[in-house]
């Protein structure tokens, strides 16, 4: 489960964000997935319902997946052309010096958030609390 | 309080695990410590040739060995049965392949005093661990002559990540359509840097030329 490895890290990563941006609540992940990324998104897609079921903040989020087209480069006569369609090789030229410009990322793009409370707000929450107490 | 704000992040999953990777080698190279990722198929031989390599260089060089599995502990039992070097079993919990910051607590439970060399057994699979940096010194994998030798052109990414390709098998080649030279040739249009050493675990063939491989790296390694 490849995907699964994927969506542990994340989720982590996610976590950290929302931690640092003092986050309540994870409304939608945004992601982008190149198209030869190896990832599968209908089971990425799995996995990451199953897996936020157990975050406090994930777990009504919706997730969100753009695509990335992957563009192959060929050295030999320098034109692009897209990788899906043609492979390693290029289709101008027949050359194999080839490599990949896009298409194998997995990216974080944005994620939308609630707010958790304020500062100041949480530090009379903390004094009522005392008080209580 | 109820508003939505959107976080704009661009972060890639692997800018994590690449930092970690990159910070256990740099540990790693502080210590003298060499690790080995020993990638390939399930069934390819990496235990039989793990064994066989290092009851040739457990007398030069201090070895440990991380064996990393979904389950069951057989790998590291055979291991230290067969070597009687430090050995130890790495469950991934149902993922297929390691990340660094795994190897890195796989790493804290061995005693690295004195170790010259680690050696990282991965799970077997020619796709997943192949896209993330364990931290290794060096990557390894093992194509067995089964497998067939249109394997590179199959597996890209994994080959050419590799610095050494191990042709494991060597002994069946009659009997299965294995061109080893139009394996090579594959494997080297993927990864044009790899090292190539055709073996067999069984017999011991070309073991003393992986053995050597080995020792000069860790010996560079220590030195540079």
């Amino acid at each position: 489960m490849h995907e699964l490895g994927l969506v542990f890290h994340c989720i982590k990563e996610v976590n950290e964000i929302a931690a640092s941006n003092r986050v309540s609540r994870i409304n939608s992940v945004t992601l982008q997935i190149g198209e030869v990324s190896t990832i599968i998104n209908e089971y990425f897609e799995d996995c990451w319902k199953w897996a936020i079921k157990k975050e406090p903040l994930l777990k009504d989020s919706t997730l969100k997946i753009e695509k990335i087209d992957a563009v192959t480069f060929c050295e030999d006569c320098k034109k692009e052309y897209p990788t899906v369609k043609y492979g390693k090789t290029c289709p101008y030229c027949g050359g194999p010096h080839t490599y990949l410009v896009t298409g194998n990322e997995l990216l974080i793009k944005e994620i939308e958030v609630y707010d958790g409370p304020e500062e100041e707000e949480q530090t009379k929450e903390q004094e009522n609390e005392k008080e209580k107490e | 309080m109820d508003e939505v704000r959107v976080i704009e992040i661009k972060k890639s999953i692997f800018e994590d695990n690449d930092r970690d990777a990159d910070n256990l080698r740099a540990d790693l190279k502080k210590e003298g410590v060499f690790l080995l990722n020993l990638m390939s198929s399930p069934g390819s031989g990496k235990t039989t040739t793990l064994i066989k390599t290092i009851n040739m260089i457990k007398d030069h060089l201090n070895v440990a060995v991380m064996e990393a599995d979904i389950d069951s502990d057989v790998d590291a039992k055979k291991i230290l049965a067969a070597t009687g070097v430090q050995s130890i079993q790495l469950h991934t919990g149902g993922m297929c392949h390691l990340d660094a910051e795994m190897t890195k607590q796989g790493l804290d439970n061995l005693d690295l005093k004195n170790v010259d060399l680690a050696i990282l057994e991965n799970v077997g699979n020619l796709v997943c661990p192949a896209e993330f940096d364990t931290g290794s010194s060096k990557n390894c994998m093992i194509l067995s002559v089964p497998e067939g030798h249109d394997k590179p052109l199959k597996y890209p990414l994994m080959f050419s990540i590799c610095d050494l390709v191990l042709v494991n098998k060597i002994d069946v080649m009659p009997y299965f359509d294995f061109d080893l030279e139009l394996c090579k040739q594959y494997i080297h249009m993927r990864n044009p840097k790899a090292t190539v050493i055709p073996i067999c675990a069984k017999t011991g063939e070309g073991i003393d030329q992986f053995a050597k491989w080995l020792e000069d790296q860790v010996k560079a390694w220590k030195e540079g």
